[in-house]
């Protein structure tokens, strides 16, 4: 299935993301169900896995919540692109194995439901819909070798075998 | 070097740092409360760490779920209560404490050059006793409670300089959401900012705390107030082991630098739904409130309590108003309870709770209908932050929310 992009504004804070009320659940599949209820009550319902976000400036800002990326791998995105990140969001999602790709412009290059590629290793988002393609920053090879195990808890499993004490 | 690099080099063991440089650093103090510490027990076990690496380096607060309103809330605190007896936690402070930015510096945790991490954004505040504080996320977490130590892309700084004595009725809180307003909501993201300048000694210990509180709401790492003869007199008593103040070099680099005049500024208020969305009272004045919230984080102290006492004594809070009025701690509860504070809110018919972070995060007492109104001393007015995404908060000083209180819609607390 061809992934869609979903496109939000400056600004999607951690509350929009997930709220408050929802934090004291652990379950990702029931923080799932209310990702971006604030922004788009229907979004839960309708997002597909593999879709992607495109966003404009300082995505997640906010809370240090790290339900917020794992609510919205929960529920099948397999990427966000945006014109910034806030700082704890950006860490987070790279820790929960969520690709975030900062890319200038984006916003405007989508609208939601066109059809979206994006190649890490090309460093590019295409839009399939329209035929622009646009370059996102490349990511340095540490954060690349924590997404690609899935996440920091699984690259840190694998590459100290059996880690703790 | 600035007081950013210099704790970052000490933390990392290097002679210097530069901003950009990724350096593993040392953590002196780690925190978690009631929200994410579940997620790090959880991180804990999948890893398979069976023992963290410092107990005595670890602080649990339970604050934002207190007491549970609801059986999961119920659990996770369960959950972390047997993680803290089983690691052995010293200082594990179950729900009677209060606000964890409240309890590290009263405790005496937050101290001049170290570095702390904890798992809220709000983390930020220990910097007005000079140290790096900034929130991580729940995995990171894992890996400090496992290892003791996180790697951190050294910030730029930037340096504000405030000058001026704050006039009557206006606090810092306004001066933070006047700052805010003009650099915007990721205006210092990634950034280390040093609130220095004349104007500083002028602002209380409290006030220091709310504007390094909301440092995070310009995206700032992290907000420092460098250590002065207020530090050392809040300290004394206080200070959980020996500390050495860490001041900047006279040739450290800033990449902004930006001053700011007080000594006309006006009470501010951030509309909603961004905490950059900042207008002089003035400009609001007359919107009906349905809900005044003084408290949390940002503006539940002592202080803060007393500022908005002194509007309140002897008037009645309107009708159309439920005003909930939480003291960010115990030791904060019992002084106001002590000196008569709380009772003169209670007379006024306010709700006064105990202490906890209450309305400011939507998850447990004080959530909004679609349409209602909040004035709030907190540090956000997300949309849905406090219950329905179609409610409104407005950010304002505690002198503001006492006085738009009183008159059941947004009012200058400098006209009563």
């Amino acid at each position: 299935m061809m992934a869609r992009a979903w496109v939000f504004g400056d600004n999607v804070d951690t509350d929009q993301i997930i709220a408050g009320r929802y934090l004291v659940k652990l379950d990702p599949r029931e923080l799932a169900k209310h990702v971006m209820e604030a922004a788009d009550p229907k979004f839960a319902s309708k997002v597909r896995r593999g879709d992607v976000i495109i966003a404009g400036r300082n995505f997640g800002c906010g809370s240090s919540r790290e339900r917020a990326p794992l609510a919205l791998k929960a529920a099948g995105i397999s990427a966000i692109v945006a014109e910034s990140f806030a700082r704890i969001f950006y860490r987070n999602a790279v820790n929960r194995g969520l690709p975030v790709l900062t890319c200038a412009g984006v916003r405007r290059g989508f609208k939601t439901g066109d059809k979206v590629g994006v190649d890490m290793r090309e460093g590019e988002a295409r839009n399939l819909s329209t035929g622009k393609t646009f370059r996102v920053e490349p990511l340095p090879d540490f954060l690349l070798t924590i997404l690609r195990a899935g996440g920091l808890l699984p690259y840190l499993k694998r590459s100290v075998g059996k880690a703790g004490r | 070097m600035t007081i950013a690099e210099k704790i970052l080099a000490r933390a990392s063991g290097r002679k210097r740092v530069s901003p950009g440089e990724i350096v593993e650093a040392s953590i002196d103090v780690a925190m978690t409360h009631d929200i994410e510490g579940p997620m790090v027990v959880e991180g804990l076990r999948e890893l398979g760490t069976k023992k963290v690496w410092n107990p005595n380096k670890i602080v649990i607060v339970f604050d934002h779920q207190v007491p549970a309103n609801s059986i999961d809330a119920a659990l996770n605190h369960i959950m972390l209560r047997e993680f803290a007896a089983k690691q052995k936690i010293p200082d594990f402070y179950d729900l009677f404490e209060g606000i964890c930015h409240v309890v590290l510096p009263e405790k005496g945790f937050a101290l001049p050059g170290r570095l702390i991490v904890g798992t809220d954004s709000h983390t930020t505040t220990y910097g007005a006793l000079g140290c790096f504080a900034t929130g991580i996320g729940s995995t990171d977490m894992v890996a400090v409670f496992t290892r003791g130590k996180l790697w951190f892309r050294v910030p730029e700084s930037v340096r504000m300089t405030i000058e001026g004595r704050l006039p009557r009725r206006v606090t810092s809180k306004d001066l933070i959401l006047k700052i805010i307003g003009e650099v915007g909501a990721d205006g210092e993201t990634y950034r280390s900012v040093e609130f220095v300048g004349g104007g500083m000694r002028n602002i209380s210990m409290a006030g220091r705390m709310t504007m390094c509180n909301m440092g995070v709401e310009m995206g700032a790492k992290t907000a420092i107030v460098p250590p002065d003869g207020l530090t050392t007199r809040y300290l004394r008593g206080r200070a959980r082991g020996s500390y050495k103040p860490v001041h900047a070099d006279r040739d450290a680099a800033y990449v902004e630098e930006r001053s700011f005049d007080v000594k006309k500024l006006e009470p501010q208020v951030a509309r909603p739904y961004s905490v950059d969305n900042v207008a002089p009272v003035s400009e609001v004045e007359g919107v009906e409130v349905d809900q005044a919230f003084l408290g949390s984080c940002t503006n539940g102290r002592f202080e803060d309590l007393v500022e908005a006492a002194k509007i309140v004594n002897g008037r009645q809070i309107s009708k159309r108003v439920r005003m909930l009025v939480v003291p960010a701690s115990r030791e904060i509860y019992l002084k106001a309870l002590e000196r008569g504070i709380l009772a003169i809110f209670a007379r006024a018919g306010a709700l006064v709770e105990a202490p906890s972070c209450a309305a400011c995060m939507g998850g447990h007492v004080g959530i909004l209908a679609p349409g209602e109104v909040c004035i709030s001393a907190s540090n956000r007015n997300f949309r849905g932050r406090m219950g329905s995404p179609k409610g409104k908060i407005y950010l304002a000083s505690p002198a503001t929310v006492a006085a738009s209180a009183l008159k059941g819609k947004i009012t200058d607390p400098r006209d009563l």
